[in-house]
């Protein structure tokens, strides 16, 4: 399936996701200039680049919340989708188990607890409306929310900000362990982190994305 | 704030003695005397419950319509554009005209529930409308990357999000409800009701029934209020 410009539209049977010749303008800002990607199935693309080479714009494209002003996406209708945004975008008076209760398909209590042990949050935090939990609790419930479910093509925009250095390691084990076998896109700024996740990395040039090399 | 109420009530008071005449400005101690030979009578209590019962009626149906309608324009368009006009027209009719028009159109024992209604409509689809249209566009986008069921986003997302507005609607909303249900009752003369209350004691010059009269008002108006804004703290968002 695609995605064309302007339309939003299903044209054409694909299963890989790509963005063919995607050019995205935001007023006069040309952040993507007929940009290519194709991401490879059951692995981890990461996506590079300096501020403002229009990595998030790729991200939004993929997760299909913006449209290219040309070119087309491809491959993403039908797929199951699940994201880490920048933002948490949790919701403030759900506690931790709830936020993560709120996109399984079925109602399934233990397994949200199960999921939120594993990426590190203390019992006591389940339970809490998740405005009263720190920012690197926040974190893992966005994390777990995105990656619980059966979700077969995740986008992670820099997951791991606001983690401590101490705890990283654990979290990102279970985030490498929740991805095995799925399409994901991952946004970063360490090369290092792209590497623990044995992704194929495209960095982006600082203007417009214009040539991204792999 | 006690010392503050018992100022006013001095103040009262002395200009009461000052005046000099009960039927003009009854006196505190009047009022209160009043109220406690209203209190204890059967009439009293019906006189309440009806009036409680009507306008109460009309503000609920105002904080449900007002609120699907909102609901309704901002998911259709078409709805959107012939409400909004209707709904400022509404908003800018006097009162005593929809009192005068559902006096002819209507029964008069349905007066003060549809005047209450009309008058609270527009508040509550005016808010509604303004909560929707400020929900957080980033939990929208997150609701529809995941799929999240409409039943799932309405509790988790909108109605947290709309709540503050329809709170403001109804803190609002109380008020103009007793305001205008019971002007309609005194202007129908609608029997057994708080506002025939008020016109007998217009009638017969007797201020201290219609301070007493005005106290029981307040007071009913104060405590629906504290009574919905508890109830919309129960809504999703509102409890924890």
């Amino acid at each position: 399936m695609t995605r064309a410009a302007g339309e939003g539209r299903p044209a054409v049977e694909a299963r890989r996701v790509e963005l063919r010749k995607v050019t995205r303008r935001y007023d006069d800002t040309v952040v993507l200039d007929r940009f290519d990607l194709k991401l490879d199935e059951g692995r981890v693309t990461a996506i590079m680049g300096p501020n403002g080479s229009g990595k998030t714009t790729i991200a939004r494209l993929v997760l299909g919340i913006d449209a290219p002003d040309d070119g087309t996406v491809v491959g993403i209708d039908g797929r199951r989708l699940a994201a880490v945004f920048q933002e948490n975008r949790l919701c403030d008076h759900l506690s931790a188990v709830n936020n993560v209760r709120l996109v399984l398909d079925h109602d399934d209590r233990a397994h949200a607890d199960h999921h939120l042990r594993r990426a590190g949050l203390a019992d006591e935090a389940l339970d809490r409306p998740v405005r009263t939990l720190s920012g690197g609790q926040r974190r893992r419930v966005a994390i777990v929310r995105a990656l619980a479910g059966d979700a077969d093509l995740v986008v992670l925009d820099e997951p791991f900000t606001g983690i401590d250095r101490g705890s990283k390691a654990a979290l990102e084990a279970y985030v490498r362990d929740r991805l095995r076998g799925r399409t994901a896109l991952l946004v970063t700024h360490s090369a290092t982190e792209a590497e623990r996740f044995g992704a194929r990395v495209v960095t982006l040039d600082a203007k417009s994305g214009q040539e991204a090399r792999e | 704030m006690t010392l503050v109420a018992a100022f006013w009530v001095a103040v009262w008071q002395i200009v009461a003695w000052m005046v000099g005449r009960d039927f003009i400005l009854a006196s505190p101690l009047a009022v209160i005397k009043r109220l406690g030979e209203l209190a204890p009578t059967w009439d009293f209590w019906t006189t309440v419950g009806l009036s409680l019962g009507r306008i109460t009626l009309g503000f609920a149906l105002a904080a449900v319509v007002g609120s699907l309608l909102a609901a309704l324009a901002a998911t259709l368009r078409v709805v959107d554009v012939l409400l909004s006009p209707l709904i400022s027209a509404i908003r800018s009719v006097p009162v005593a005209s929809f009192i005068i028009l559902v006096l002819l159109w209507a029964d008069s024992g349905k007066l003060a529930t549809i005047t209450a209604f009309l008058i609270v409509l527009p508040v509550v689809y005016g808010n509604v409308s303004e909560g929707i249209h400020q929900r957080d566009r980033k939990m929208l986008e997150f609701a529809s990357v995941f799929r999240i069921p409409r039943r799932r986003r309405i509790l988790a997302i909108d109605i947290p999000a709309v709540r503050p507005y329809f709170a403001a609607a109804c803190r609002i909303g109380v008020g103009l409800a007793w305001k205008s249900g019971v002007a309609a009752e005194v202007i129908g003369v609608i029997d057994g009701s708080i506002g025939e209350r008020l016109y007998e004691a217009k009638i017969f010059l007797d201020s201290a029934s219609l301070f007493a009269w005005t106290i029981v008002i307040v007071a009913l108006s104060m405590a629906c209020e504290a009574i919905v804004l508890r109830l919309v703290k129960q809504l999703p968002g509102g409890a924890s």
